[in-house]
């Protein structure tokens, strides 16, 4: 027999001016089921919250409808005041007399019904809620973090840091990302490998850390604080365990023209390399592409001059199961192939070239030791043309967003140039700039006013290849409302930030969204920043949007904090808002599977009872299941319904509106 | 949104009272609900016409609910949700846009006046638009009449 506590609450004046409180007590009373019905000025108050825990014991109430503001103000205040009187805080409910009823309708009859009705529907309700204790989930304490860039290492070493063990998984043979490949760094102009490499060397040798370099990851099964990640660790053809990193093996190999992606392809490598000197681990790989002796049978000098064996031409991938609890995203970025850009050259001026090939020629380990050289005839180019926004912004290329970073890096690219070739000429083709972080306005205006930058308000419509060898660049100065040729012998193009090749696989391996950029979805987009829509996965870096260091850094740490926050306790308390279905009528038509947005659902075996065959349900698992109820609107057999917000309960809400 | 203006002082219901049209509004709790609060929070003023039943989510939305509701003695029933893309658990609003592609056309098939069912996006931040919307759902089934004045066969409360 259900004994209704009802509570109507003035708040004040703001439902007690409208709504006639009292007189809606007193209707509320005469419903059926309906123990106690009582008004006050403020329910939340301690006061108000006594007298609903007294009530609950008094009446020896099944369920208590709070009648007040908005239950998103105040559902949980209530539910834990019913909870420390002994009342399951699930058979708690709000009716919205405030911002629904009062704050909108000044007409106090009117208003006073529809309050009456209000609570009448969620009478009707609780009369059908169930107690529902909280679903408790098992942790495994150890995060994975894909991604060996800043963001990633950063993630790592925060994690580490807080106790929980950490699988960092990185797709190339060494950590450090980018930002390796960077010179220097804005705004400082610190030197990017000094102030990383400390980093790439803690990550390494953190008792908490394991790396997995040259690996990625295959397949993803489980959920939140249970994931089974497969890794498939890639053949390096080199034992780590014996290899000291002297280098004869790079010395001695034959193939040495190699193109060198780390050099954006600027300078060559040989077959078995380290991708750059301060690698971590500093130990080689064979690209077994290029390499002679695994792709012909022929050659395997490196095997012969390696002192210590550790050259493995029968080394094969390997795929290793780990388990862990947390998953931190942080694939990071590239630049977009500015092939697409005709205007621009289409990407068959050699003299064209993209930021990261800027960083590699300014850059003193890079192919040309730091000195700016461009890349058709090794000349030194008087004049450097930057075009900033190359498919940022813009929509014809598909890309509306602004890459955030572009600005930054032309001014300090322009910087760098002046500060090496004296009597060059930077000219700066720009649409906005971009400069709001910390001392980044005075380094662009220290670009312009120290170090003669110049800057051009205009976009550049062609860049071609004069006879002489010279590249022409056409664009407008809008600022001097006139057309501008610029004779230049290098363009540097700010190419637009896009998401790394192949990160969609990942993200549909995890159930993790991404919009229509490809950059990876955040749970909201102002204060969820780090988490995303699957449970127990977060996000750190450029893979999220363009970022810079500082930022990549900052929500590196952030995730870092999410994870630890998931990874401190034993058990992960969900709330109990989650669908069940009933395995008797389930027909296994699947469509709740294929529809479920977290993958929350699955194929069970029922096992053979007396006469009945083995039959296939399905079964929803709790762990992962957020209680949106999709599932329950679809079932063709009513097989599934949603706890919190049955099918009783919304047709008995329903009915109350007769 | 132009309102049946002939209609709106002549339209009356069985008492000869001027209608007042009793509309179900099925919401989503993420955005149209809190949107609805963002109303209140603002003081934006409405018609008191609405009823509001909360739901996790458009996509928990059986048709059979919208079914039972008109069944039940309301004279409309709106179904508001996220905007497409937003959808708090990713994509439960499309499955309830899908269904109501389907359902729409079957009420219209029925005989019910399609303008008595309507479905829109309503996010977190549209307390204006909400607050619009109740007024002009309510004008525009104000002009329609009662449920039962076009549709005898329904069962009587």
């Amino acid at each position: 027999m259900a004994r209704v506590g009802v509570f109507i609450c003035h708040c004040g004046e703001n439902i007690g001016r409208t709504v006639d409180c009292a007189a809606v007590a007193a209707e509320a009373g005469k419903m059926s089921g309906v123990a106690v019905a009582v008004d006050y000025k403020y329910m939340c108050s301690d006061p108000g919250q006594a007298m609903i825990r007294s009530a609950i014991a008094e009446h020896k109430l099944t369920g208590v409808v709070v009648a007040a503001c908005s239950p998103r103000m105040h559902e949980v205040t209530f539910r834990r005041a019913a909870a420390q009187a002994g009342l399951n805080p699930y058979l708690l409910e709000m009716a919205n007399l405030r911002e629904h009823c009062s704050w909108v309708h000044e007409d106090r009859a009117a208003a006073t019904a529809k309050a009456v009705d209000l609570v009448r529907v969620m009478v009707e309700k609780v009369k059908r809620n169930r107690a529902l204790l909280p679903v408790r989930v098992p942790i495994e304490p150890t995060a994975m973090v894909v991604g060996g860039g800043i963001a990633g290492i950063q993630a790592a070493l925060d994690i580490a840091a807080g106790g929980r063990k950490v699988i960092l998984v990185e797709k190339s043979p060494s950590i450090g990302g980018h930002m390796a490949r960077l010179s220097e760094t804005f705004p400082t102009l610190d030197c990017s490998q000094c102030i990383l490499t400390p980093r790439m060397v803690e990550a390494a040798t953190h008792p908490n850390i394991t790396l997995m370099t040259y690996s990625e990851v295959a397949a993803v099964e489980g959920f939140v604080g249970n994931f089974q990640v497969t890794v498939r660790r890639k053949a390096r053809y080199v034992d780590v365990a014996k290899c000291t990193g002297c280098g004869d093996c790079s010395t001695k190999c034959p193939q040495k023209k190699i193109p060198n992606e780390f050099d954006a392809n600027l300078g060559t490598r040989t077959a078995i390399y380290t991708p750059f000197p301060q690698a971590v681990p500093n130990k080689p790989v064979i690209d077994a592409e290029h390499c002679i002796r695994l792709t012909k049978g022929k050659c395997g000098l490196c095997a012969k001059v390696c002192t210590r064996g550790a050259v493995n031409f029968e080394d094969k991938d390997e795929l290793v199961q780990v388990k862990v609890g947390a998953i931190v995203l942080a694939t990071g970025f590239e630049l977009w192939d500015h092939s697409a850009y005709g205007e621009y050259g289409g990407g068959r001026l050699k003299d064209v070239i993209d930021g990261f090939a800027f960083e590699r020629l300014a850059s003193a380990s890079g192919p040309t030791s730091g000195r700016i050289q461009r890349p058709s005839d090794q000349a030194e180019p008087k004049t450097v043309v930057f075009i900033q926004c190359c498919g940022s912004r813009d929509e014809k290329m598909g890309k509306a967003y602004c890459s955030k970073i572009c600005c930054m890096y032309t001014a300090k690219h322009a910087m760098l140039y002046r500060h090496k070739v004296h009597d060059g000429r930077a000219v700066v083709f720009y649409m906005d700039i971009r400069a709001a972080g910390k001392g980044y306005e005075e380094f662009v205006r220290r670009a312009i006013e120290a170090d003669g930058a110049e800057y051009v308000r205009g976009r550049v419509s062609r860049v071609y290849r004069r006879a002489d060898g010279k590249l022409i660049v056409r664009g407008a100065d809008t600022l001097a409302g006139k057309p501008v040729t610029i004779e230049a012998d290098m363009v540097v193009l700010a190419d637009a930030v896009v998401p790394r090749a192949g990160s969609e696989k990942l993200a549909q391996m995890l159930g993790v969204p991404y919009d229509g950029d490809g950059f990876y979805s955040e749970a909201h987009p102002k204060l969820r920043p780090v988490e995303t829509a699957a449970a127990g996965v977060f996000l750190a870096g450029a893979c999220q949007a363009p970022k810079d260091i500082p930022d990549s850094v900052a929500q590196a740490s952030a995730a870092a904090s999410k994870v630890l926050g998931l990874l401190s306790r034993d058990e992960l308390e969900r709330e109990p808002i989650i669908a069940r279905v009933n395995s008797q009528t389930c027909v296994h038509c699947r469509a709740c599977i294929n529809a479920c947005p977290y993958r929350a659902i699955e194929d069970a075996a029922l096992p053979a009872r007396a006469g009945a065959p083995a039959a296939q349900v399905a079964r929803v698992n709790e762990g992962l299941c957020q209680g949106c109820g999709t599932c329950a609107a679809l079932c063709r057999s009513h097989s599934i319904d949603l706890d919190g917000f049955t099918d009783e309960q919304v047709f008995a809400e329903i009915a109350t509106l007769e | 949104m132009e309102q049946t203006k002939a209609n709106k002082n002549t339209t009356r219901d069985a008492t000869g009272e001027t209608f007042e049209p009793r509309i179900v509004a099925f919401v989503c709790n993420w955005c149209t609900y809190a949107g609805a609060d963002l109303a209140g929070t603002s003081r934006m003023q409405y018609a008191p016409n609405v009823r509001i039943i909360k739901l996790p989510c458009t996509g928990r939305i059986d048709p059979l609910f919208i079914l039972k509701a008109f069944e039940g003695g309301a004279d409309a029933v709106l179904v508001s949700g996220c905007h497409p893309g937003d959808c708090h658990y990713t994509s439960g609003n499309y499955h309830a846009r899908r269904r109501w592609a389907v359902f729409h056309k079957l009420l219209d098939f029925t005989g019910i006046d399609p303008g008595r069912l309507h479905f829109s996006w309503v996010s977190a931040a549209e307390g204006r638009k909400f607050a619009d919307l109740i007024n002009d759902i309510t004008e525009r089934v104000r002009g329609l009449g009662p449920f039962a004045s076009d549709n005898p066969a329904r069962r009587q409360a």
